[in-house]
């Protein structure tokens, strides 16, 4: 039997030992915002190219957190690892270390994927609305799921598209193609497609680098929203994104977590010389 | 060294000059009273304007960095303070012309009473601004702490000289114009020290990123 991962009555394992190869700094517990993934001594290869380095760190339960680093640091990767995409990927694997959610091994023999990845949803960089309407890009992933209750399905659609702000933008012609809208209208349905399905973490992988200040700005205020139902990881080349948008922010370079802390701890004053080096662009 | 590194060395650079300029107007007011030359007097005045013409330079300056680059870490403090600094350099040399003003008008009479605190006033707030300069230049918490723990020896002695000619006046009406003049050259003199404590606050979060005004953050220390 396979597990649905992330449901509430699994039963998180005693915690593990303190790992030894820590980044400069953690951000501190919170009991208003345990960690809802606990990443250990992972490290993870492309064929025999390591692209994490015993990476260890805990996501804090909604709220917002963001990975920086330069290009080929393995944010990304760990990213992908939280909802098994890296699966589809010839070669990759995970050498060692565990990735748990809600105190489940997600890399467990018994977990359902698919399951996973409806709790774990994801926005990439590039918007991939499906080539059918509004309305069919939000119910399409319910009535896979199921759900054929016409008014249910109308009220899940209303309130995803509401939960991703867009409602108000295209209510009045939801049956017609999602692919007629503006970037970043087409980057929050993706947003609302996501929601949908009820997840309980979203990865954003630079949900932002194609669009303009504007569409970009409204992203980041559904990010800030999203955050009291959701807990959010987003991958950003974009510094100031990072400062602005989220709660605590892991600097990655050349495959290792290097620091880890509250953003405005990091973007004021970093523990790590690196972490300076690359946020104030200076490498990197 | 990239064009954006230029930018923040220039305002490094000015903020310097700065620095220099402020600590020779203080220099040559305390001159002024102690020799009692008004030509020193007029030098001070004359250099004022060349110092505030750089505090708004140095604000133009960061305001532009921050507006291009959105400064973070360390380039942040480091602008953030800078545009402080410049502030607090720019009240010391309004006090050094407050002192050369005054000392002017002592000059038209006998001095009251030997200088002697005055001057060592002078030395201990003038020697707090040299040593501010050089830890904005090595980057150094730790003569910043010092800095501010000398602060208490310019109050101790302005207190006592307020006293003193307030005795003074009471003794004598004759006394109360070079008195009070006096008053207000001490006054700007401990002014001086408490801007440069605020400097070496700045200094000391520049370089730690540690915010220590008001006692915060030395505790435990």
């Amino acid at each position: 039997m396979s597990h649905s991962v992330g449901e509430p009555d699994m039963k998180a394992p005693e915690s593990a030992a303190a790992p030894n190869d820590m980044p400069t700094s953690q951000p501190p517990a919170s009991s208003d915002h345990p960690a809802i993934i606990k990443v250990e001594k992972l490290n993870f290869a492309y064929g025999t190219a390591r692209a994490l380095h015993e990476v260890t760190i805990e996501i804090p339960e909604r709220q917002v957190t963001a990975f920086i680093g330069p290009s080929g640091c393995g944010k990304s990767t760990l990213l992908r690892c939280f909802n098994r995409m890296n699966d589809l990927v010839d070669g990759a694997r995970i050498e060692s270390g565990s990735v748990q959610l809600q105190g489940v091994d997600i890399n467990g023999p018994d977990i359902d994927v698919i399951a996973l990845r409806r709790r774990v949803g994801m926005v990439f960089q590039k918007s991939n609305p499906f080539p059918k309407s509004i309305y069919e890009n939000i119910s399409y992933g319910l009535e896979i799921q199921g759900m054929n209750n016409r008014r249910k399905l109308d009220e899940m659609v209303e309130k995803s598209l509401r939960g991703a702000a867009l409602w108000d933008e295209v209510k009045d012609r939801l049956h017609t193609s999602g692919l007629g809208l503006s970037g970043g209208q087409q980057q929050r349905l993706c947003i609302a497609r996501a929601i949908a399905v009820e997840p309980r973490i979203i990865l954003m992988d630079e949900p932002c680098s194609a669009l303009d200040p504007i569409a970009t700005a409204k992203v980041e205020e559904l990010i800030h929203a999203l955050k009291k139902e959701y807990t959010i990881v987003v991958v950003t080349h974009n510094m100031q994104q990072a400062g602005r948008c989220s709660d605590v922010t892991g600097f990655f370079y050349l495959g290792r977590l290097i620091e880890f802390d509250q953003t405005d701890k990091i973007f004021t004053n970093p523990s790590d010389k690196q972490t300076e080096d690359y946020i104030t662009g200076r490498f990197g | 060294m990239t064009f954006w590194e230029l930018q923040l060395n220039d305002i490094r650079e000015q903020l310097l000059m700065m620095s220099g300029l402020t600590e020779k107007v203080f220099s040559t007011a305390i001159r002024a009273l102690v020799e009692r030359d008004d030509k020193l007097a007029d030098a001070v005045e004359s250099e004022d304007d060349q110092i505030d013409q750089l505090e708004v330079q140095i604000d133009e300056r960061v305001v532009t960095f921050i507006s291009t680059h959105g400064a973070v870490a360390r380039d942040c403090r480091f602008v953030l303070m800078a545009s402080k600094i410049s502030s607090n350099l720019e009240r010391i040399a309004d006090e050094a012309t407050t002192i050369a003003r005054r000392s002017r008008e002592l000059n038209t009479e006998p001095l009251l009473k030997p200088l002697i605190d005055i001057p060592i006033m002078a030395d201990t707030a003038q020697e707090m601004l040299r040593d501010c300069i050089t830890a904005f230049v090595d980057m150094n918490p730790e003569l910043a702490i010092e800095i501010i723990a000398r602060d208490k020896t310019v109050d101790s002695i302005h207190k006592m000289l307020v006293t003193e000619l307030t005795a003074l006046m009471i003794e004598s009406p004759r006394a109360v114009t070079r008195a009070l003049n006096l008053m207000r050259v001490a006054k700007s003199i401990e002014r001086v020290a408490d801007h440069a404590t605020n400097i070496a606050e700045e200094v000391h979060y520049l370089s730690r990123g540690l915010d220590i005004r008001y006692n915060q953050g030395l505790k435990g220390r």
